[in-house]
């Protein structure tokens, strides 16, 4: 396989709990000085923190580039708020929003609500897919030209280019369309850790990027085949899924390690493989699994935020950098553009253009 | 003396905004949010308001395409526009019908936390099972039912807000009430108001009692200064059999400010606006809200029609439904035949909200006087150009009500409860 496919960076800013915005503007920030394709920040209900999609619209005007990708679970969410708020981030980042879809599968998370008890993951899965289904339809429930202010009427919108959705899934139904209008991006860019079987399924479906953990450029490798079969599977075209590794990084004693490398240590901040070394050992270790053609990508969780970013940014990127393996700048605005990925064309202005018939 | 609160709203979907102005902008592009919200606060304002959709209104089994439509979600941009101000108060308009308690607390919490301590959440509920389509819960609450899940719905916020105490010790929480039980750890340490300024809209009985109960600012609209002294005198004076003081909820009615350089000129601007904004079509939808019949054959500049309003229609979907339709319709009649009125002229006048008009020597001075007579203790301004319409009053009516003494020339503190004068809120244990 080719090696000249473009890397794509993201990193994780969570850690522990903090409230204040300026340690998560200053983190995004140094990421998008390495120009980074994004930034995720995890969340969940059931651990201290705060929300982490308002945490990155409070970034947004702080930064300029960087893709934005909170954390936001389906479970006791609504599908409806889920897909405005999403549609809004992209609004105030200008077209730099994705969100990873997770699920909550604790008795305590749904104590939380008490609307319902908590349900094996793979009901969740298929509910966050529906989530996923429903939220694209909703971004695509106004066509991009549906305001047009026409004086001469008096009507602001083409009421024909706005549309119900009309979804009926397993545990919820949305009739629609959309409050926000159709995002910058068409369709935030939607991601999901298909670490788990039955996010896997989910994510070969829906995700336009999936996190994965392999100790193993094989196994990574297999993991991407395995994602674009399945992608293709469900009608979708393969190169439209990028598939990123996700590492958790340990960039601390850089100087005491005598074999850097994958450790399948603690599973402290994140999700992923446990990386212990130095900068230039994870640059080394991307290099080799990235020309492989092993992978699109990493997806990288420093242990320790403050410390570790930084040796990401001025360490590892600078040096892939050196070696023209990454981009030293952004080419383009959007998170989509950033990942090589196509803006989406509105389902039905595409209708409406093929089938050769304008109502 | 008394000094007057001012906020900015933000006009999201809505007949209110001229866009065939020129010099109206997007209503979607945060580059609008990041103007109005940095007028406000160049204004010295107290907080910034926005309001919610979550169904877009239909007319006649379609979607209606006449007014402003579109708007993104209330938190999400004011957390950005957190980024962009300091000290304005940044309230979001959130529903209590199709949200949880858990979730929004977190999220309010959370605004709270990002702003240093400017969030305001504007509580609002919904009878429409129209709404409810597009959520999980469907269904429908009657009025009284979805009065009371909405002060369980503070209670329960306050609950969770308070559930850390403020040397930033998480403690379990447990509510069981009528319409929640739920238990746990909220994820959010108290916050820098202690608890988010909590704001109620509306003008009924209920919603004045639940306002008195729970609320710091009640958001109203009525029309004359008589009516705003007798709506002021009645809330107030509610406040004390829940243990509070007069100044602990500030009535702040939602007005529209017309400025010229003359008294006269002001009056011209304010008829041409209104002309722009009661188009001929939304004369004709302004009269079939009422009369929940078609009436689209009925010429705009001519009478009212001698049918009666069909009171069981449904022809208007998504918005505030007509009390009493028959009393609305002959009250415009009534409008119209004293004033030999056609239908758009009618819908000119019936549909007004208090408008101060004037030069802004004049709006200044009757400002002033709503505020000192205890007819209101501010304002939320409601221009009708996205973003710049409040430049003007900012540029040229704070200037005077400044030197008047009547409003503040600058910030005496940070959050938005300093700004409004209300106290942070006692940690319960």
């Amino acid at each position: 396989m080719s090696a000249t496919r473009p890397l794509h960076l993201a990193a994780e800013i969570g850690g522990p709990p903090r409230y204040a915005a300026d340690s998560h503007v200053t983190l995004a920030r140094l990421a998008e000085g390495g120009a980074l394709d994004y930034v995720t920040l995890s969340d969940s209900f059931g651990r201290p923190g705060p929300d982490a999609l308002a945490v990155l619209s409070r970034v947004a005007p702080a930064t300029t580039r960087i893709g934005l990708v909170p954390t936001v679970t389906t479970t006791h969410t609504e599908p409806f708020h889920v897909s405005s708020a999403v549609a809004t981030l992209d609004w105030v980042s200008k077209g730099r929003a994705g969100w990873q879809a997770d699920v909550s599968t604790t008795e305590a998370e749904a104590r939380l609500f008490g609307r319902r008890s908590a349900a094996p993951a793979g009901a969740l899965w298929q509910e966050a897919g529906e989530v996923a289904d429903v939220g694209a339809l909703l971004w695509d429930s106004w066509e991009d030209d549906a305001e047009i202010r026409d004086v001469a009427t008096g009507r602001f919108i083409d009421r024909d280019k706005l549309h119900y959705v009309d979804f009926e899934g397993s545990t919820f139904s949305v009739r629609g369309p959309a409050i926000v209008p159709r995002p910058p991006q068409g369709r935030p860019v939607t991601v999901v850790d298909g670490t788990s079987g039955p996010a896997r399924e989910t994510a070969a479906r829906y995700a336009d990027v999936v996190h994965v953990r392999a100790t193993s450029p094989e196994q990574a490798a297999a993991l991407r085949d395995d994602l674009r079969r399945s992608a293709a599977a469900h009608g979708r075209d393969p190169d439209g899924l990028r598939i990123l590794v996700a590492l958790t990084v340990d960039l601390g004693d850089a100087e005491k390690t005598p074999e850097p490398g994958l450790e399948s240590g603690p599973q402290l901040a994140g999700r992923g493989t446990y990386f212990r070394g130095g900068p230039v050992d994870l640059a080394e270790l991307i290099t080799r699994w990235h020309r492989g053609g092993a992978v699109d990508g990493f997806h990288l969780t420093p242990i320790t935020p403050e410390r570790d970013l930084e040796r990401i940014v001025n360490g590892t990127v600078a040096l892939l950098q050196h070696r023209s393996l990454f981009r030293t700048f952004y080419p383009g605005g959007t998170l989509r553009e950033h990942l090589g990925l196509g803006r989406p064309a509105n389902r039905h202005t595409l209708a409406r253009t093929s089938g050769g018939h304008s109502s | 003396m008394k000094q007057m609160h001012l906020a900015a709203h933000f006009p999201g979907v809505n007949s209110t905004t001229v866009w065939t102005d020129p010099r109206s902008r997007s209503q979607i592009d945060f580059a609008s949010f990041e103007h109005l919200a940095r007028t406000a606060e160049r204004g010295k304002f107290d907080f910034f308001f926005l309001a919610e959709g979550l169904r877009l209104r239909e007319h006649n089994g379609r979607i209606h395409d006449l007014d402003v439509v579109g708007r993104p979600e209330s938190l999400t941009v004011l957390n950005a526009l957190a980024a962009v101000t300091e000290r304005l108060g940044l309230a979001a308009t959130v529903n209590a019908t199709f949200n949880e308690p858990y979730e929004l607390a977190r999220r309010l919490a959370t605004l709270d936390h990002l702003s240093e301590g400017r969030a305001a959440w504007n509580v609002v509920t919904s009878s429409d099972a129209f709404t409810g389509e597009n959520f999980r819960r469907g269904g429908y609450l009657d009025r009284a039912d979805r009065y009371t899940r909405a002060a369980e719905f503070v209670a329960t916020a306050r609950e969770l807000w308070d559930s850390w105490t403020p040397d930033g010790d998480s403690r379990p929480f447990a509510h069981s009430g009528q319409h929640f039980q739920i238990s746990g750890e909220f994820t959010v340490p108290r916050s820098p108001q202690g608890h988010p300024v909590v704001i109620q809209a509306g003008d009924s009985d209920e919603g004045r009692e639940f306002a008195a109960s729970a609320a710091d600012v009640i958001f109203t609209r009525h029309g004359t200064l008589e009516a705003g002294r007798r709506f002021y005198a009645d809330v107030k004076a509610r406040l004390a059999k829940y243990g509070r003081q007069p100044g602990d909820l500030k009535i702040m009615p939602g007005v529209t400010v017309v400025l010229g350089d003359t008294d006269a000129e002001a009056q011209q601007n304010a008829a041409e606006i209104r002309h722009q904004q009661v188009s001929p079509q939304n004369a004709i939808l302004a009269l079939e809200q009422i009369w929940g019949r078609d009436l689209s054959s009925y010429d705009p500049d001519g009478p009212l029609p001698d049918i009666d309003p069909d009171p069981r229609s449904d022809l208007v979907q998504g918005r505030v439904r007509v009390a009493d339709p028959l009393a609305a319709a002959a009250r415009w009649r009534e409008l119209s035949e004293a004033k030999g009125l056609s239908i758009r002229q009618t819908a000119i006048e019936a549909t007004a909200r208090q408008s101060f008009i004037g030069s802004p020597a004049t709006v200044a001075a009757e400002l002033e006087e709503f505020v000192t007579t205890d007819a209101a203790d501010g304002f939320i301004l409601v221009p009708h150009l996205t973003p710049g319409g409040l430049d003007g009053f900012v540029d040229q009516v704070v200037p005077l009500l400044q030197e008047r003494g009547a409003f503040r020339t600058e910030y005496s503190g940070s959050t938005l409860r300093s700004h409004l004068g209300l106290a942070r809120p006692v940690w319960k244990s």
